[in-house]
């Protein structure tokens, strides 16, 4: 069960961790670069399964909080994440034995193997997301007891702040936001801590796994010329997902991108190949909702990914750019992220949208391919 | 009328076009310097069509020679890096990931120094003028000839990447400095990579650019002199020597461009086989695939927008030998010593172009000295050579249905009529000089880069009229009205101005109008 990650392995991760990241999540080659050299120095990481935890062990997520537009600019330092881990282990008054992504899409899954290479302590091959999304409440942990605080929090200079915001996970996501914005849109953080028993009720499994191998998927379509999208759906049935599908293709024609509350929000529009059809995503660091024509054919949770149209590559939302040929190509959310309780922290409304949650697979088809 | 020439690794190929007739095409060998091989080209066109040299309106140059250095990590200058940034970007410092041999060929130095903004334009740190200053008199010690500078959020604010340039200048004359707001688009790592390569290539683009504009001279030629670039359009003289950088990927987007205008195919395949290698590249509605995600230029990633080029190494100059009763071509080739080192000059090893004049495919130096070839090894070598160039088109294919294989450059003689996977394969007329008629054939562009207040719900009308004033600056550079097409579209908030206040940059592109003289 329990596997190592080397460096040949990141090329895969990064690509399946950008698919997941919906287009948010941040840079993941900024994240590859650093485990990479991480590796390098330290030797390979372990991961291990949730099932291998003991009940008793402590797990201490961490994350990196911030507009991936101020990323790709703002590289770390490095100490930080570190840092922010020791500052909650102080906190508790007990040491980690293991570490954990809270979202494994963008960069944010490969943030835990920085930090488990320097510490030279497991990564759990689990998440909270099962893909990224923009607000630190919008964790299945959270949905299913698990609370955000105490979180640490910190920046290069190795200033920590400990948060404490009780069972309000929402108002412990506003503190942080605050502060990552004040030490310049981008920070680190180590938060969610729970015991192995908690980790398996609360956390959605296998989705470290999931990510390197749709990335591996991603890349052998390309050396194999199969059509990428008919790969993902194939390699998707077997998964907790289990749905795929290409849902418009066309070339980018606007992309409407700025950084407000620390976020990177906005509209990218395509227009389909020899076709009056327009396909319109709008996003908040991930794509929200996907409209063709007007109507809606895919919403949160449900996962929207843009694929370069002939190479399947993904693309993150700050990659967008006019005159690219795309592929809009939508996932099903796992089935623990479709329940009530869960629609009314990570659903439409959570974002302010005005839709009902329909699971994008039983929404009639569009007529553009 | 107007000449394209195309300098290349091996071959140094030249045209002479009125409107869209190709008058003359000549192909001579690249020289070390470049010039004297445009120079004997320029000869050998006059030889084939005369022309008064007033005639010529314009002078198109296509040089893969400022790529190829640093692919070859060779003729480059001692260079060094200062990223302001501290204490941030420290996990990740200027030129981590670069491959060692190119590290050494340009005695790389790199330098982390205080400094940089914040997205909102706030300082990360202020310059700390000690450290910049114990950095001139390390770069001084250290012999470094050229300067990247990059800075945190420098597309946003070039304040501080400006100051440090001044201070370098003020304090190293003679080196030369390129800043990173000027070269890339946000993304640190990137910018700051293809600043360094800039950088790296500043002293040959001083010599090359003088010497063409010094060759042009001497043949009585005073008509403007342009440079390709990356997307198919043109750069005078003068800009090409401060960003040789801006040439890279103008080698495959001639290519590509010529195929499209000789063969009429617009959705195909290109493969351009050289002395030395073949690049395959695909056509989509007339314009070059770009590459996505990574593009990696010797082993650096970088983000330009390039197009999407595999390269095999089956050229003319290939080596064949015979292994284990298999008969191997490539990857090595006797590149520009062809004509020193192939059977059919005379020479010794055994070539590519040595099995397609024995197989009587071409008729180049004395097919009597191949003559003793046995006529299966050359049909294996032939179809080994097929055989390459076909699993290289399969991989760049991205449908399972065949495509139409557009073949160019003078090395593609040895390729045969047809190609396993490939639905026809088209020989345009002029096929050899594809690269020149590209460069000849050039676009024009116009672009716009300016800070503008935008108010709440005015985007598409600011939008508009930056796309407008692009277009007219295109226009009024010469390209034709109706080809003109916006081509880019990038906006970076400036968080720190009032107003909503967004660089915004378009570019329009379209055919330069063709003289009918």
């Amino acid at each position: 069960m329990a596997f190592e990650i080397t460096p040949d392995d990141l090329g895969d991760l990064a690509r399946g961790a950008a698919l997941l990241g919906t287009g948010g999540g941040g840079d993941p080659t900024i994240g590859r670069t650093l485990v990479s050299e991480a590796l390098r120095r330290n030797g390979p990481v372990t991961v291990i399964s949730p099932d291998e935890l003991s009940d008793d062990s402590l797990i201490i997520p961490t994350a990196l909080i911030g507009a991936p537009s101020v990323l790709v600019e703002r590289l770390p330092r490095g100490t930080e994440p570190v840092s922010a881990l020791q500052a909650l282990e102080r906190h508790l008054g007990c040491k980690a034995t293991a570490t954990m992504p809270i979202e494994c899409g963008g960069i944010n899954s490969t943030i835990p193997l920085f930090v488990a290479s320097q510490l030279g302590i497991p990564v759990v091959d689990a998440d909270g997301m099962g893909r990224a999304f923009p607000e630190l409440q919008m964790e299945t942990f959270a949905i299913y007891g698990v609370t955000g605080s105490p979180l640490a929090i910190s920046d290069e200079h190795g200033h920590t702040a400990i948060l404490d915001t009780g069972d309000d996970n929402k108002s412990l996501e506003g503190w942080a936001r605050v502060l990552a914005i004040k030490v310049g849109g981008v920070s680190y953080i180590a938060e969610y801590s729970m015991n192995g028993a908690e980790a398996r009720r609360t956390a959605i499994p296998g989705t470290l796994s999931l990510a390197l191998r749709l990335g591996r998927t991603l890349r052998e379509a390309r050396e194999n010329h199969r059509d990428p999208a008919e790969a993902l759906s194939d390699a998707l049935t077997d998964t907790l997902y289990g749905h795929g599908e290409s849902i418009f293709t066309g070339k980018i024609v606007d992309v409407e991108r700025r950084t407000v509350e620390g976020f990177t929000r906005g509209t990218a529009t395509i227009t389909g190949f020899d076709t009056d059809s327009t396909c319109t995503i709008d996003f908040q660091n991930e794509f929200l909702v996907a409209r063709v024509d007007g109507n809606t054919r895919v919403v949160v949770p449900d996962l929207i990914t843009v694929l370069h149209l002939e190479t399947g590559e993904p693309i993150t939302a700050e990659a967008l750019r006019y005159g690219q040929r795309v592929r809009v190509f939508a996932i099903a959310t796992p089935q623990m992220m479709r329940t009530p309780e869960a629609l009314n922290v990570i659903g439409p409304s959570a974002f302010g949208l005005d839709e009902e949650f329909v699971p994008f697979e039983q929404r009639t088809k569009a007529t553009v391919l | 009328m107007r000449i394209g020439i195309d300098v290349g690794g091996t071959n140094t190929d030249a045209v002479l076009l009125s409107g869209n007739t190709i008058l003359a095409e000549t192909k001579s060998a690249t020289s070390a310097d470049v010039t004297s091989g445009i120079s004997d080209a320029l000869n050998e066109l006059r030889r084939k069509h005369s022309f008064e040299p007033a005639s010529i309106q314009a002078v198109m140059i296509g040089t893969t020679h400022f790529i190829n250095a640093i692919v070859e990590a060779d003729r480059l200058c001692p260079t060094a890096v200062v990223r302001l940034g501290l204490p941030v970007t420290e996990a990740l410092p200027p030129l981590v990931g670069w491959p060692d041999n190119l590290l050494r060929a340009i005695s790389a130095r790199g330098y982390l120094c205080h400094g940089g903004h914040e997205f909102d334009g706030t300082t990360i740190s202020a310059l700390d003028y000690s450290e910049i200053n114990r950095v001139a008199a390390d770069l001084g010690e250290h012999g470094i000839r050229s300067v990247a500078i990059s800075s945190v959020f420098s597309p946003v604010n070039a304040e501080m990447e400006a100051e440090v340039a001044a201070l370098l200048r003020e304090k190293l004359p003679s080196v030369h400095i390129s800043t990173s707001h000027e070269i890339g688009r946000i993304g640190l790592l990137e910018r700051e990579s293809a600043t360094v390569i800039n950088a790296a290539l500043r002293e040959l683009a001083d010599q090359v650019c003088t010497g063409l504009a010094t060759t042009l001279a001497h043949a009585g030629i005073h008509a403007p002199l342009y440079l390709s670039q990356n997307d198919g359009t043109l750069m005078d003289v003068g800009y090409a020597r401060e960003y040789p950088v801006a040439t890279f990927a103008s080698g495959p987007t001639n290519s590509m461009r010529g195929a499209a205008f000789l063969s009429g195919l617009e959705d195909c395949a290109v493969v351009d086989v050289g002395g030395t290698t073949s690049d395959v590249g695909i056509l989509r509605s007339g314009f070059p695939r770009e590459a996505t995600a990574e593009v990696s230029v010797g082993g650096v990633r970088t983000n330009f927008r390039m197009p999407d080029v595999l390269s095999v190494g089956i050229g003319g100059g290939s080596r064949v030998r015979e292994e284990n009763a298999t008969v191997t071509v490539g990857p090595d080739s006797v590149g520009y010593r062809l004509r020193d080192e192939a059977m059919v000059f005379g020479g010794q090893t055994m070539t590519a172009t040595d099995l397609a004049v024995a197989a009587g495919k071409a008729a180049i130096g004395d097919p009597s000295l191949v003559g003793h070839i046995d006529s299966a090894f050359v049909r294996a070598g032939l179809d080994a050579i097929a055989e390459q160039v076909a699993t290289t088109v399969d991989r760049m294919r991205t449908s399972s249905n065949p495509v139409p294989v557009a073949l160019v450059g003078g090395g593609s003689i040895l390729l045969p009529d047809e190609l396993a996977g490939a639905a026809k394969v088209v020989r345009p007329d002029h096929y050899s000089v594809a690269n020149a008629v590209g460069a000849a054939i050039a676009q024009i562009g116009g672009e716009v880069d300016r800070i503008f207040p935008i108010a709440p719900g005015q985007r598409d009308e600011v939008l508009d009229t930056a796309k407008h004033e692009a277009v007219d600056k295109a226009v009024a550079a010469g390209a034709d009205p109706t080809s003109v097409e916006i081509v880019d579209v990038e906006e970076v908030p400036i968080a720190y101005l009032p107003g909503n206040a967004t660089r915004v940059r378009v570019r329009a592109v379209g055919n330069l109008i063709l003289d009918n003289s």
